[in-house]
């Protein structure tokens, strides 16, 4: 048993957090506020190896366990959860491929994110059907010598800059999980996709959020993953990885309050006294500290089983539910911690309580967290 | 009663007047000052009223411009037949250079940058910051003689009192040596002004200057009290001055006797930097910054109302 | 071939709040968090630099202090240092120790140093005396304060900033130390793929005996570790209205020169 971060993960944990201070912060503000999307520093960031970390080492990428990820993950988001977002979609993009792709499907679609900083996205929540994913109504026709995709899907991280989408779609709606596959498509070589326009939000603004529509979009045979009503399985798997890394971002950005929480109440005076001298605010503060490192060793542990090649359906969920949860809670109270100021533009921390909300919604809400909770535990009795 | 050598930096007609704060302290051992170049007349007649037994001007080739080979090999040579137990000098921009080199010819320990000193028993004890002035430590120097310390410009003040010593004047020629690192030209910075370190008022400008362009208005406030214009970390890290004028613990570590911080907040690393200023006075429109813990007078406001106003203020007053 | 040394020292955070130990001795180390030594970040870049436009340069930091911690060489073997030497010593060596140690090492390693680069100052002590020192000891011009370095062959030009943003300009021919100041460059990231690469990357270990270093190189001795006097609360002027601004500052001036005769 050891708690302790290895000598290289205190050095990524190290780097990245010096980019997400120095880098990140500095510009997160009018990101935000522009809604734009950070292409620079998702530039910056590939540069330095902290973009696809899932890819293993033998397609070009670095080789990096789960745990390392929640890490480079907690790093970016404490910069901005929202540059974050743009970041971590194309990892969970590019895992269907990691998990479920053949050798050769590998090499021919992950490698390239390793010569140039591209950008991918995941395609599976449509708009009938968000956490009710497997009900989904974009289909995909067996045409002979190739596939044809049609369908709609909402809310699709990153897509007016994909380079690559993954895109799930059945078989026959009749068979419900069954007639599920994942679909690689390369806009370039596609036609018939149409990008939205991008939507407006409440926070994560600087993230390219888009529906897309596919028509009649031809797609080589090679491209599916794992083979025909696979995609299920595959998508699950993904999320097993992918919902630690989410809770991992949770963990960024519920720091980041925290950390301009515990400054600021040293800092500013009322009644002649700083603020951290009342209990009132002390007990938000250490409430904060306390549920963040219950959130990352739950992060950690969901990580860790990967890494174990262990089932870890239950703890990323715990991870995921508990660690947004959390985020929501300490966002907010930042923001009651600053007061007046915390409730203005000017101050970081409105935009963290903004940026906080969709951790509880995208990747399965916190409600849907439960629901798997529960199957995990009911289903076993 | 020790035998001291005070190194002065000849600037004018005049010495840099670290060297005059220097001899304030040094009262009751036995002083000689050298410079290299010719010590003006009028410097020498005031270097003798504080305590200046012998003023040495030294002289050579290749000694015009300050270079560290040329100035350490000089000054060893200077020195080797005299018996220095002390040598001081400013922690000046070639004080702090020179020093050290000059140390190492003599595998001699070096106290830097002191704000303080007592010579009890004709033994040197200093005192100087540390982390960048977030502490203090008292500072003793063994082993072989002559021992190195360099005085932070405006910590000890001008002497209140007389010394007066005979001041003889001598010119001795002394060598230069081998130089490898020398001096092709020198680039005049923008700044025709006493660099911050060495700056008896600075006016300093933070992230809320906005830009570049409004240090203006800090500039003629300086040109109005004489000052030198510094800069937040903020400041410099957003582009609005060169890291030349940063003050704080990765910048200038200063103490004039009148700092006035327009639009800094006060972060940990800025106080560091200035904290052992005389007088501060800070402005800023938010009333709980932290420069307000630190400043002696605070003007809750906003800057780019209330600079001009003062420099209108101090005109009617000094001009 | 080029021999590139780069001296690094490991400091607390910019951002540590110092507290001395109970017996003044020096300060309380256990929860700091410690980094390279910001100056000689700008000295590992400035050695890269060189080492990317010449084939066969090889890098080699050095350091001097405690082994339980290792940020510094580890951040610069990361950066892309080739490789790194520590010299296990406690915190409070003093500045002739350490050049002594430095110097030691270098001799050790059987390299003829062509450059050295070191930063201009370290933030923990802020003495500003090793680079000279070690100049001196390796019988080597020095130039310290360096913001703008240019290399052609083995012909330096280095501009040194001195008094109010003026410039030395040097010029070097041959093995020179270089002590580096803020705006000589910006220095890159460690990036994952530099830290996965630094774990093979060698690390020598030398005590200071080995290097030649004795208690009897202790030249400066610190006690006494104090925290600054605080000051007493300032006095404080309300001067957001209009109505309040040019009654406040000349009150203000008039304090400057009548109570804290400072104009």
């Amino acid at each position: 048993m050891n708690f302790d971060y290895s000598t290289e993960q205190k050095e990524i944990k190290e780097t990245t957090m010096k980019f997400a201070k120095d880098v990140m912060i500095p510009k997160a503000s009018k990101y935000d506020h522009d809604a734009t999307f950070p292409q620079d520093i998702i530039e910056k960031a590939w540069e330095l190896g902290f973009v696809n970390t899932c890819i293993p080492a033998e397609f070009g990428g670095v080789g990096f366990c789960a745990v390392d990820s929640m890490i480079i993950t907690e790093s970016l988001a404490y910069g901005c959860m929202g540059m974050n977002t743009a970041i971590m979609a194309n990892d969970l993009a590019l895992l269907p491929i990691v998990i479920g792709g053949s050798d050769e499907q590998k090499k021919k679609f992950l490698t390239p994110f390793t010569e140039k900083p591209l950008i991918a996205s995941f395609c599976l929540t449509e708009p009938g059907n968000g956490s009710d994913a497997a009900g989904l109504k974009t289909t995909v026709k067996d045409a002979g010598d190739h596939w044809v995709v049609n369908g709609e899907k909402m809310w699709i991280t990153n897509a007016g800059f994909a380079d690559l989408f993954v895109v799930y779609a059945t078989l026959d709606p009749a068979l419900k999980h069954k007639g599920i596959c994942a679909i690689v498509i390369d806009p370039k070589e596609s036609s018939g996709i149409e990008v939205g326009k991008p939507e407006e939000k409440m926070g994560h603004k600087c993230s390219d959020t888009r529906g897309v529509r596919f028509n009649n979009v031809k797609v080589p045979k090679e491209n599916m993953l794992g083979g025909p009503g696979e995609g299920w399985k595959i998508a699950m798997k993904t999320l097993d990885h992918s919902r630690p890394m989410v809770a991992s971002s949770a963990v960024g950005g519920a720091q980041c309050a925290y950390d301009y929480s515990a400054k600021y109440a040293s800092e500013r005076i009322q009644f002649g006294k700083p603020i951290s001298s009342f209990q009132s605010i002390q007990f938000m503060v250490a409430e904060m500290a306390m549920k963040i490192e219950a959130a990352r060793l739950l992060v950690t542990k969901a990580a860790w089983l990967v890494d174990n090649h262990q089932p870890n359906t239950q703890l990323a969920s715990f991870a995921k539910a508990y660690a947004a949860d959390a985020c929501m809670q300490i966002t907010t109270d930042a923001v009651q911690i600053y007061g007046g100021y915390g409730y203005s533009k000017e101050y970081p921390v409105e935009k963290l309580m903004r940026d906080a909300k969709l951790i509880q919604i995208y990747e399965g809400t916190s409600q849907i967290q439960r629901l798997v909770i529960a199957k995990e535990i009911f289903s076993r009795r | 009663m020790s035998k001291v050598l005070v190194l002065a930096e000849i600037q004018g007609d005049d010495v840099k007047s670290v060297a005059y704060e220097i001899l304030g302290k040094l009262a009751g051992q036995s002083i000689d000052v050298a410079a290299i170049g010719s010590i003006p007349a009028a410097a020498a007649e005031k270097l003798a009223k504080h305590g200046a037994e012998n003023i040495h001007s030294l002289k050579g080739d290749k000694l015009d411009h300050y270079t560290p080979e040329g100035w350490s090999n000089a000054l060893k040579n200077f020195m080797s037949d005299k018996g220095y137990d002390y040598v001081f000098s400013g922690a000046t921009a070639t004080g702090k250079d020179l020093i050290p080199r000059l140390a190492g010819m003599f595998d001699a320990g070096m106290a830097s940058e002191v704000v303080n000193f007592t010579f009890d028993g004709g033994t040197f004890a200093g005192t100087r910051p540390l982390f960048a002035g977030k502490c203090l430590a008292k500072v003793e120097i063994q082993g072989p003689k002559p021992h190195f310390v360099t005085v932070r410009p405006n910590a000890l003040g001008m002497p209140t009192s007389e010394n007066a010593k005979a001041g003889a004047t001598n010119e001795a020629s002394v060598d230069a040596g081998t130089i490898r690192a020398f001096v092709k030209e020198i680039v005049k910075g923008a700044s025709e002004k006493l660099d911050l370190t060495e700056a008896n008022v600075i006016v300093s400008g933070g992230r809320a200057m906005k830009n570049a362009e409004n240090f203006k208005i800090l500039n003629e406030l300086a040109d109005v009290i004489g000052a030198t214009v510094g800069a937040s970390r903020a400041a410099v890290d957003s582009g609005f001055a060169p890291h030349a004028m940063q003050v704080g613990q990765t910048g200038k570590t200063v103490s004039p006797s009148l700092y006035i911080a327009c639009g800094i907040s006060g972060a940990i690393q800025h106080l560091a930097g200035m904290r052992t200023s005389k007088v501060i006075v800070a402005i800023n429109t938010d009333p709980d910054a932290p420069i307000f813990t630190k400043a002696d007078y605070g003007i809750v406001g906003d800057l780019f109302e209330i600079v001009p106003l003062m420099t209108k203020e101090f005109k009617a007053l000094l001009g | 071939m080029l021999n590139i040394f780069v001296c690094v020292k490991q400091v607390p955070d910019t951002e540590t709040k110092v507290i001395p130990n109970s017996d003044g001795t020096f300060i309380e180390t256990s929860s700091i968090k410690w980094i390279m030594n910001p100056y000689d970040e700008f000295a590992v870049e400035q050695a890269l630099l060189i080492k990317a436009s010449n084939a066969g340069a090889t890098v080699t930091v050095v350091r001097v202090g405690g082994s339980k911690d290792t940020e510094a060489l580890r951040t610069a073997l990361a950066m892309g240092a080739d490789e790194a030497i520590l010299v296990e010593a406690g915190d409070n060596l003093d500045s002739y120790m350490i050049a002594k140690a430095i110097k030691g090492a270098i001799d050790k390693s059987g390299k003829k140093p062509d450059l050295v680069f070191a930063g201009k100052q370290a933030i923990d002590d802020d003495c500003l005396q090793v680079p000279q020192l070690l100049a001196q000891m390796l019988d080597m011009p020095s130039v310290s304060v360096v913001v703008g370095f240019e290399m052609n062959g083995t012909k330096l030009n280095l501009k040194r900033e001195i008094e109010g943003g003026s410039l030395e300009v040097y010029e070097v021919d041959g093995p020179v130390l270089v002590a580096c100041n803020k705006g000589l460059n910006t220095p890159r990231y460690a990036s994952l793929p530099g830290i996965m690469k630094a774990k093979k990357k060698p690390m020598a270990q030398h005590s200071l005996a080995d290097v030649g270093v004795t208690d009897a190189d202790r030249r400066v001795k610190y006690s006494g570790f104090t925290l600054p006097p605080e000051k007493p609360a300032g006095k404080k002027f309300e001067a957001m209205e209009e109505g309040q601004r040019a009654g406040v500052v000349k009150d203000v001036v008039g304090l400057l020169r009548n109570e804290a005769k400072v104009i």
